[in-house]
């Protein structure tokens, strides 16, 4: 393990550390949360598209199945949102893992289609099934209480946020590092050599692809709580997109680039706010602006210039 | 019962002419440069919305068609060059990214300049509906189908019996040796773009007058104008044409006799299945992934 992947992780616990004493009021404490929750997603995706080579572009109907089992699971049939919670993850999961085999023996640009096709599956179910969905409208979601103490103010639910982050970034950390790890790194090198090598390509596959699915689903719960409404936007294509281009302009299997990623996509539609009506035109400019320049994504592409390992 | 199948068969076959026309676009696409352009759903939006706008500022219908075509084909030349020949070689997460950003700056621009209003145009041949068995067929479906048929006809003799579209199917099989006997690739890959944006405009201007457009209608007819083409076997001409009209007219009978609601999940279910058990598509396709 490089020393410095470590140095990383301590800079991201100071920030997280020190944020909350100065951002300057609620508005941007709302930000920090919802890039930590996209970070912690992006982390997850990362290890799919960027150490093992496969993409995904239906991940936020994983996120969706997530979010709309914390809240249908409660509100119609009154289970308690952690135990909702982990019956999205486990459905999430067994899902993931059913399609990820069939799935898995595609590649490139068939692979992008499948995942796109399940996406929109999925996000079409939540929109039509409107009777326990909402449908298009969405639904409120319950609060998620913990032990007798409800997670009600931005700032309980920043330091929750944070220490999921933490831990995403160490685990994330410790897993590439790995045999598992230097595993999935091998097949996106070469499959063909990494089964000569005895790597067993299509389990790992399919476990990497379930790992991020759950990881997706249990944010989607996360983020179903704590804006406490969720819709079928959270589901769509789009936002499978958004997800996916803060994996690929952070940077490819780099830790790092994905929290950038995750930081700068959240932060960027705010930022365009201000043109009105031009955030669409902004959006898809620097999307492709940074691709065409920097197809390596940001934090490689930086590390390469001066000179560090990212 | 003959009459509704019927009914059905005829709507699916009207939209399954435009993912067709959607799907020959992608194909052109992926076999001059292997990029798969999610910006294709755009050129139809563009067809169909810029038919509008030309059409109300008062020029002749077959002036404000033929711009309404000619527009977008300039559009997805400027994109080639920009955006499409910079990396060429790039990661295919890199190019399916790039593609999508044009998608939303094409999308973003017409909502702007055009309002998020639906439009509709005139049918071409008048509204009176021809009585086939019971069912009945509008005027325009015809116009739809004849020139999707009028295209594939254009097309097959560019590619077999014209200079031009055998240098462009050379460089399809193989860009090196295309390059070796002096054809200009980078102009294969100029003529590709504009070609499929063209393909799909004409899509978009045809199907106006049934399904109506506005801004947004992009992504849902590119996305099954790319499912249209991998059921046909990525890559492959005629493929993408049957798979066209198989999606179109899947999703016209699923809608009537299995959900309405659920119209368009179906040619989403129907690529996974198709992925699963048939990955090269129906008509086989080029071998193109290195596996």
């Amino acid at each position: 393990m490089k020393k410095n992947a470590y140095v990383g992780l301590y800079i991201v616990i100071a920030i997280l550390l020190v944020l909350p004493f100065v951002l300057p009021n609620s508005f941007y404490v709302d930000l920090a949360i919802r890039m930590a929750i996209n970070a912690v997603i992006v982390l997850g995706l990362n290890l799919l598209i960027g150490f093992a080579g496969q993409i995904s572009m239906g991940h936020a109907g994983f996120l969706g199945i997530g979010a709309y089992a914390s809240a249908v699971l409660p509100t119609h049939f009154g289970w308690h949102p952690l135990l909702a919670m982990g019956a999205g993850a486990v459905a999430t999961g067994l899902l993931a893992a059913l399609v990820a085999r069939p799935i898995f023996k595609l590649k490139g640009h068939y692979l992008a289609m499948a995942t796109l096709g399940l996406g929109i599956i999925i996000n079409i179910v939540l929109r039509t099934e409107a009777a326990l969905t909402g449908g298009p409208d969405g639904m409120p979601v319950p609060a998620l209480g913990l032990l007798g103490f409800e997670l009600s103010s931005d700032k309980h639910w920043y330091w929750v946020v944070a220490l999921l982050l933490s831990v995403s970034v160490w685990a994330s950390l410790n897993l590439i590092d790995s045999p598992f790890g230097r595993a999935l790194r091998a097949l996106h090198g070469s499959e063909v050599a990494s089964q000569v090598a005895g790597v067993d390509v299509v389990r790992y596959k399919v476990s990497i692809f379930v790992i991020s699915a759950v990881f997706a689903s249990l944010m989607g719960s996360v983020t179903a709580h704590y804006v406490g409404f969720v819709t079928p936007n959270f589901a769509d294509f789009f936002h499978s997109i958004e997800l996916v281009t803060m994996v690929v302009i952070g940077g490819m299997a780099s830790v790092y680039g994905s929290l950038v990623g995750a930081v700068l996509l959240t932060a960027l539609p705010q930022a365009l706010a201000t043109f009105e009506g031009w955030e669409t035109v902004a959006f898809g400019t620097i999307l492709m602006i940074c691709m065409i320049f920097m197809p390596r994504g940001l934090v490689p592409t930086l590390a390469a210039k001066f000179g560090k390992g990212a | 019962m003959l009459a509704q199948f019927l009914q059905f068969l005829f709507s699916g076959m009207t939209v399954g002419a435009t993912y067709a026309l959607a799907a020959l676009g992608f194909t052109l696409i992926y076999n001059a440069s292997n990029v798969i352009n999610f910006a294709q759903g755009e050129f139809i939006m563009l067809g169909g919305m810029l038919a509008v706008f030309f059409a109300q500022a008062g020029l002749p219908l077959p002036v404000a068609l033929m711009l309404a075509i000619l527009v977008p084909a300039i559009v997805g030349v400027v994109l080639e060059k920009l955006a499409i020949e910079p990396v060429k070689g790039a990661e295919t997460v890199t190019l399916i990214i790039i593609t999508i950003g044009a998608s939303l700056v094409i999308r973003g621009l017409i909502q702007v300049w055009l309002g998020k209003g639906t439009h509709s145009l005139p049918a071409f041949s008048g509204d009176v509906p021809i009585e086939i068995l019971g069912a009945t067929l509008m005027p325009q479906s015809l116009w739809v189908l004849g020139v999707t048929a009028l295209v594939v006809v254009a097309l097959w003799y560019f590619f077999s019996r014209t200079l031009h579209g055998k240098a462009m199917l050379a460089t399809s099989f193989n860009r090196l040796a295309a390059e070796l006997v002096g054809i200009n690739t980078s102009w294969v890959l100029f003529m590709s773009f504009a070609m499929s944006a063209a393909l799909g405009a004409i899509g978009g201007i045809l199907v106006t007058p049934i399904t109506l457009t506005s801004y947004d209608v992009g992504i849902m007819l590119g996305l099954k104008g790319f499912v249209a083409a991998v059921v046909g076997g990525l890559g492959n001409g005629l493929g993408a044409v049957l798979g066209g009209l198989l999606v179109g007219i899947l999703e016209a009978m699923g809608a009537g006799y299995i959900s309405s609601a659920y119209k368009d999940a179906i040619p989403f279910v129907l690529i996974l299945f198709m992925l699963f058990f048939m990955p090269r598509g129906l008509f086989g396709g080029k071998s193109t992934d290195r596996v």
